[in-house]
């Protein structure tokens, strides 16, 4: 007797790849089931608390690797609970970048053009709001009169936030007590759900290995809710199509330990690695100057809003620029304890710990965090998996340790130094501010928007899935998280790996097919809307719907 | 305790408290603080509550408290002994060494290359966690019992719902022209 759960189709993941590849095979008609390593958190219990094992760790893993660390969402909802929610579509150049290949990296059948159906699909199933002056932070404000004074643009960031319910709370990162973040927990997952998708929590999937009928089984061990340290059991199912949304830290580190099973991966499984190119400046506010220069006051009350971004400058996302020469500056702020660290005092001698340090952080409320993301190459590897998860685990919940090394190529320094200097002219422009940039000497460079480790592509050598999304030698495992996107975007990625989500659901709905699961296409957007359906129509036979 | 036993904890808390210290330097907690310094008028790290942080078994470090204390005095004998110094032998070697040269060996052990480099770091971000955000306890009761960080960094109280929420949150006016190529969805193009 076999005792094993089967499925039609296993979803490892509930972030943004996940639940939007969950909904669409659910509402089609496929038995599906989503496992979450993280727990299952809904607004009620969010904490506004900095706690060790409050809510707001509970939601978060950040890895440390050698040479770069990485924040992500550990729960149901991933990153859609923990982001800021900025929502823009990436700059038409993006989809041209050659990087160190120096070919295209994106699949030729992926333009702006062609994508932008996609993202309509997405903004129609996500409520974004095209922000106003009216609901820009204070700080947003500021990083805007400062790129104005210093002849640049600048623009509200659209984002997935009921500018009407949110409280400016402060606590934007440790998921939405009042529902104004429009996270997967308000759209895509509970239309999976009502479609009978299942939604396990406190799974981590640790490999995949092929049954004999061309099916998949998939191990997990069950999380301790409280100590993510501490399994408690483990179990597999069976399923026909997997689809893989673990995140960008996490996916090939499974396929990496499923190796062993399944049979050699594509070369480009835990390669090519980015960060988005991602690197934070601190600025420390001269309040008289930001009076007389720029004619604003910086209310100290105010000026801790934990909320962005709000505004970014986009002049440099020019594609007749040269590639790494092209970036965007978003403001941020948040709480302290994420990364306060890492912020360095300034001079010739400039320390991230001290006496001097301790005054910096006194002045916190005077703080403009200035977000860059540039072109980055691509740099990181994955090593060795480790025994289980994707890092060993230090703290109950939150530390781990990772394989992942990234040693940023002169392209990715120079890039940084450009971007850092651009923070300094608008900033530091009569005497508005200090400018320094994070240190990435103790934890390396730091991202939260891992992408790239699995990446589509038309080149089999460089690219671990063809342009549907499957994985090169494995037909029926699809990924659909960030770790498919080919490369940094020079924005923020949650919008275009939603897109890719979406994109990539005809191509899986015909596989299941295949592989005789009664399941259709088609499906309109979680609130039943259908205009965004009426735009990919045409563009679905092409991907196999 | 014996007596032994004993004088290996107070090595061990002192040790601790000097690198946590260290990192966010405080004021004395009498005449006779040898750990704390004195560097800093208000509290650091330690009055901040590093110690119940790195004791907490939930941070995973807990059990490796004795590990560093030992590495840290070793580290600290080594560095006396290469700076030509003469420690006092009433107090661990760490300890007896001036905020200063505390400083300069912390600067050592965390540089890019140090084959400890991870450890010392991890040490130092829970040192951190303490005093910036109150790890060990409660956001709110933290600050309502004056938390030496989270006051210096003057971070509001909650309401009376022990929710965070600011009314006031907007310059309320158009600050910058748009960049030109704005799409209508208000991405860039």
């Amino acid at each position: 007797m076999n005792s094993v759960e089967r499925t039609d189709v296993l979803v490892v993941g509930t972030g943004f790849g996940g639940a939007i590849a969950a909904y669409h095979l659910a509402a089609g008609g496929a038995r599906v089931v989503m496992l979450e390593r993280g727990p299952w958190l809904t607004a009620a219990d969010y904490d506004h608390d900095f706690k060790l094992g409050s809510s707001y760790t509970r939601l978060f893993d950040f890895t440390v690797g050698d040479g770069m660390s990485v924040l992500g969402g550990n729960c149901v909802g991933g990153g859609s609970v923990v982001y800021f929610a900025a929502m823009p579509r990436a700059p038409r150049f993006v989809f041209e970048r050659r990087g160190s290949v120096n070919r295209r990296m994106w699949p030729s059948s992926i333009t702006r053009d062609t994508l932008d159906p996609w993202y309509d699909r997405v903004a129609e199933s996500i409520a974004i709001t095209r922000q106003g002056w009216d609901d820009v932070s204070y700080s947003g404000g500021l990083w805007a009169a400062a790129c104005r004074h210093a002849g640049r643009t600048a623009n509200p960031v659209p984002a997935a936030v009921d500018t009407a319910a949110c409280t400016n709370c402060n606590w934007m990162m440790a998921g939405c007590r009042f529902d104004a973040k429009q996270s997967l927990l308000l759209n895509y997952l509970p239309a999976a759900l009502a479609h009978g998708a299942a939604i396990r929590p406190l799974h981590e999937v640790q490999s995949i290995a092929r049954n004999p009928d061309g099916g998949y089984r998939v191990h997990y061990q069950l999380v301790d809710a409280e100590d993510y340290r501490i399994t408690a059991g483990e179990g597999s199912i069976d399923a026909e199509v997997v689809v893989l949304a673990a995140g960008a830290a996490a996916t090939p580190v499974i396929l990496q330990r499923s190796a062993a099973a399944l049979g050699p991966m594509p070369h480009a499984v835990g390669r090519y690695f980015s960060g988005n190119g991602e690197r934070l400046n601190t600025a420390v506010l001269n309040e008289e100057r930001v009076r007389e220069v720029l004619g604003l006051e910086l209310d100290p009350a105010a000026f801790q809003i934990g909320k962005g971004p709000t505004v970014a400058n986009w002049d440099r996302l020019d594609g007749s620029l040269p590639e790494y020469t092209r970036f965007s500056l978003e403001q941020l702020y948040f709480p302290p304890g994420l990364g306060t660290i890492l912020a360095l005092t300034g001079g010739q001698d400039p320390r991230w710990f001290g006496l001097e340090k301790k005054e910096l952080l006194s002045h916190w409320q005077k703080w403009l965090i200035i977000f860059q993301m540039i072109e980055d190459d691509n740099e990181g590897v994955f090593g060795p998996p480790p025994a289980r998860g994707n890092a060993d685990r230090v703290s109950q919940q939150m530390l781990g340790l990772g394989t992942l090394s990234y040693k940023p190529t002169l392209n990715t320094q120079a890039a940084w130094a450009m971007a850092d200097a651009e923070c300094k002219d608008i900033l530091e422009r009569d005497g508005l501010a200090t400018v320094t940039p994070w240190t990435n000497d103790l934890v390396g460079a730091y991202t939260v928007h891992p992408l790239a480790s699995c990446r589509i592509g038309d080149d089999p050598r460089t690219s671990a899935l063809d342009d549907r999304h499957e994985l090169r030698g494995h037909p029926g495992i699809f990924v659909t998280d960030g770790s498919a996107v080919p490369a940094a975007l020079t924005v923020n990625p949650a919008m275009t790996i939603s897109a890719l989500a979406e994109r990539a659901v005809p191509a899986i709905v015909r596989a299941a097919r295949e592989r005789g699961v009664d399941v259709r296409y088609g499906a309109p957007a979680p609130d039943g809307s259908t205009a965004g359906r009426r735009g990919t129509a045409p563009l679905v036979p092409a991907l196999g719907g | 305790m014996s007596a032994q036993l004993s004088a290996d904890h107070e090595t061990r808390v002192t040790t601790l408290e000097a690198f946590a210290d260290t990192i966010i330097p405080g004021a004395r907690r009498s005449d006779q603080d040898r750990a704390v310094a004195g560097a800093s008028p208000t509290g650091g790290a330690v009055a901040a509550g590093a110690m119940e942080l790195i004791h907490w078994d939930a941070t995973g470090i807990s059990q490796s408290l004795d590990g560093y204390a030992r590495a840290l005095n070793e580290h600290a004998r080594e560095f006396a002994q290469q700076h030509g110094l003469d420690l006092d032998g009433d107090v661990p070697p760490f300890v007896a060494l001036g905020f200063e040269q505390r400083t300069d060996l912390v600067r050592v052990l965390t540089a890019p290359g140090h084959p400890d480099k991870a450890l010392w770091v991890l040490l130092s971000l829970f040192c951190y966690m303490a005093y910036d955000s109150a790890a060990h306890t409660g956001t709110a009761a933290a600050l309502a019992a004056g938390h030496p960080g989270l006051t210096s960094m003057r971070l509001a109280a909650p309401g009376a719902d022990g929710l965070w929420r600011f009314p006031s949150w907007s310059y309320g006016r158009q600050l910058a022209d748009l960049h030109p190529g704005t799409t209508d969805t208000g991405s860039p193009a």
